[in-house]
């Protein structure tokens, strides 16, 4: 478990975090968002031990990563921002020399790397110069040095930007895959992203933790209404009418019809039980009710909502 | 220790991956070969005078080469972040890069050895002044290197790098010399002398091989190093 105190950091007269608190409980994917200079990236760069807070204190299984900054090193595996390599040694070198820096002994160092060839998919480029490398095979050999001393906690620094769609796949499904045994916090832009891959998200807006919770319940507890879409068939003279006349509702329009089913969006104020109510509505008047789904709302919204205004640079 | 030798062999090897290292060596046999030659057949002495007069001035430029890319790179390509996330203490990858350089030195220095040899096939070559220069060759070298090392990790850009060294060096090196001494105020003789990095190279060369500059270059470079590591230190606190 990763628990972060009242973190706080200065860049000169600019105040980068302002009192982080969070835990990052065993086994989770923990997603981070933010807009561009909210702190995502100081944030990391403390939990992983290369900047030092102003105040506060970062523990890893209880330990303080100030006091013992070498042991909790071991246990992370880290991707910077922008994958920084060492773009003058061949990937196996590279490799090779991250393994001795991790402490790998020879034997252990070969498995290692054939795992990592294996997981990150670097068949066909261990010759190579790192600085040869795509874009995409840089971000792979960046992950696989994250992955070489089989860590139990990964902290990647938007480990998708700048890659194409498939590989952006790629890498979810392999960070998916980690996430099922190890402890993941990655920052990103991209929302869908978060909302698939994590399991938790925190919002970070002007240096402050703003949100915290799994997705969909920041999406509900946001959402300051409650979209339905409720499909009908039968004879449905004046159903919109009738639906929009429910106590709670806001506004009923059809969205799409083309087969038999008539398809309706129903806004609605958030408490009422606008599901039961149309249901009963549906039932009394012989309606068939073949879908009857409530949207969340979106995750942007949410976003937008909480990181507007005052507070980034 | 297994952390220096990583980032030691890491950085020895990368000298040779770029054409820096096999330039440095030919460029400098070829041009300490033909400076002591020139006059070695005028003077008809069989000593190695020459060369080591002019091995510090060499040195300047040696320094400046072998270090600039060291922490400039590091910080351009922004390895250093990732390099201390990793379980190595700063001490350990400075003193690893520093070992790096006065290896590469240390192969530079034994490339002029068939100067000595040829001198002594020639004449009557007295080896001790010899192998006291030599020794004290690789501490002035170290010296040079530790503080190239120090001024790489003030800057992201190589060429600015190579450029403070070669300025500091020079001072370093010329603040010692009888020239600069005479100019300045009496009281500031003794201190001039003793900081030069010139003076204590030449008395190695006389032949006598002092505990006290030994000692000196070894504090120098124990400074420097030390100096290093804060410079790394204090940019992740800020």
């Amino acid at each position: 478990m990763i628990v972060s105190q009242r973190l706080t950091k200065h860049y000169g007269p600019v105040t980068a975090l302002d009192d982080v608190s969070f835990e990052v409980r065993v086994g989770e994917v923990v997603g981070f968002l933010g807009p561009n200079g909210a702190g995502k990236t100081t944030t990391m760069k403390i939990l992983t031990g290369y900047l030092f807070p102003d105040r506060g204190e970062v523990r890893v299984e209880g330990v303080d990563i100030a006091r013992a900054p070498l042991a909790i090193k071991k246990r992370i595996g880290y991707l910077p921002e922008t994958t920084p390599l060492h773009s003058d040694m061949r990937v196996d070198h590279y490799l090779g020399f991250v393994g001795e820096i991790r402490g790998l002994r020879r034997r252990e160092r070969r498995a290692a790397i054939d795992r990592v060839v294996e997981t990150c998919g670097l068949h066909g480029i261990m010759k190579k110069g790192v600085s040869e490398l795509s874009r995409g095979y840089r971000q792979r050999v960046g992950l696989a040095q994250a992955l070489l001393h089989d860590p139990d906690i990964l902290i990647l620094d938007e480990p998708t930007s700048g890659l194409d769609p498939n590989q952006i796949a790629e890498i979810r499904d392999l960070i998916r895959r980690l996430g099922r045994e190890k402890t993941i916090l990655l920052s990103t832009h991209i929302l869908p992203e978060a909302r698939e891959t994590c399991g938790r998200l925190l919002i970070i807006h002007g240096g402050k933790i703003v949100a915290d919770g799994a997705p969909d319940d920041l999406v509900a507890r946001h959402a300051e209404e409650k979209v339905l879409h409720v499909g009908l068939r039968g004879a449905l003279d004046g159903a919109e009418r009738e639906m929009a006349r429910i106590a709670g509702v806001r506004q009923v329009r059809e969205i799409a019809g083309g087969d038999a089913t008539r398809r309706f969006e129903v806004r609605a104020e958030k408490s009422g039980e606008i599901e039961e109510k149309v249901f009963d509505l549906a039932r009394e008047r012989g309606w068939k009710l073949v879908e009857l789904r409530p949207e969340g709302g979106t995750l942007e919204d949410l976003f937008r909502h909480l990181t507007r205004g005052e507070g980034a640079p | 220790m297994r952390n220096l030798l990583a980032v030691a062999k890491r950085e020895f090897r990368a000298y040779f991956d770029s054409p820096i290292a096999y330039v440095l060596l030919v460029a400098s046999v070829a041009f300490w070969s033909f400076w002591f030659f020139r006059d070695f057949f005028l003077q008809g002495q069989a000593t190695l005078r020459s060369f080591f007069g002019l091995l510090p001035w060499t040195f300047l430029f040696l320094g400046a080469v072998l270090t600039m890319r060291l922490w400039a790179e590091e910080r351009r390509l922004g390895t250093e972040e990732l390099l201390f996330t990793w379980p190595v203490r700063p001490g350990e990858v400075v003193l690893g890069k520093f070992v790096a350089a006065l290896a590469l030195l240390v192969l530079t220095l034994a490339l002029s050895l068939p100067l000595p040899i040829t001198v002594s096939a020639l004449g009557p070559l007295d080896w001790g002044p010899v192998v006291a220069g030599y020794v004290g060759a690789v501490l002035l070298g170290a010296a040079c290197l530790s503080v190239g090392l120090f001024l790489s990790s003030l800057t992201e850009n190589q060429i600015v790098a190579a450029i403070l060294t070669l300025v500091v060096l020079f001072a370093l090196l010329v603040v010692g010399l009888p020239i600069v001494v005479a100019q300045s105020p009496p009281a500031l003789t003794p201190v001039l002398e003793y900081v030069g990095f010139k003076t204590h190279f030449d008395s190695a060369v006389r032949g006598v091989l002092d505990a006290r500059d030994v000692l000196y270059y070894v504090v120098c470079v124990a400074i420097f190093l030390r100096l290093n590591a804060v410079a790394l230190a204090w940019r992740r606190w800020r």
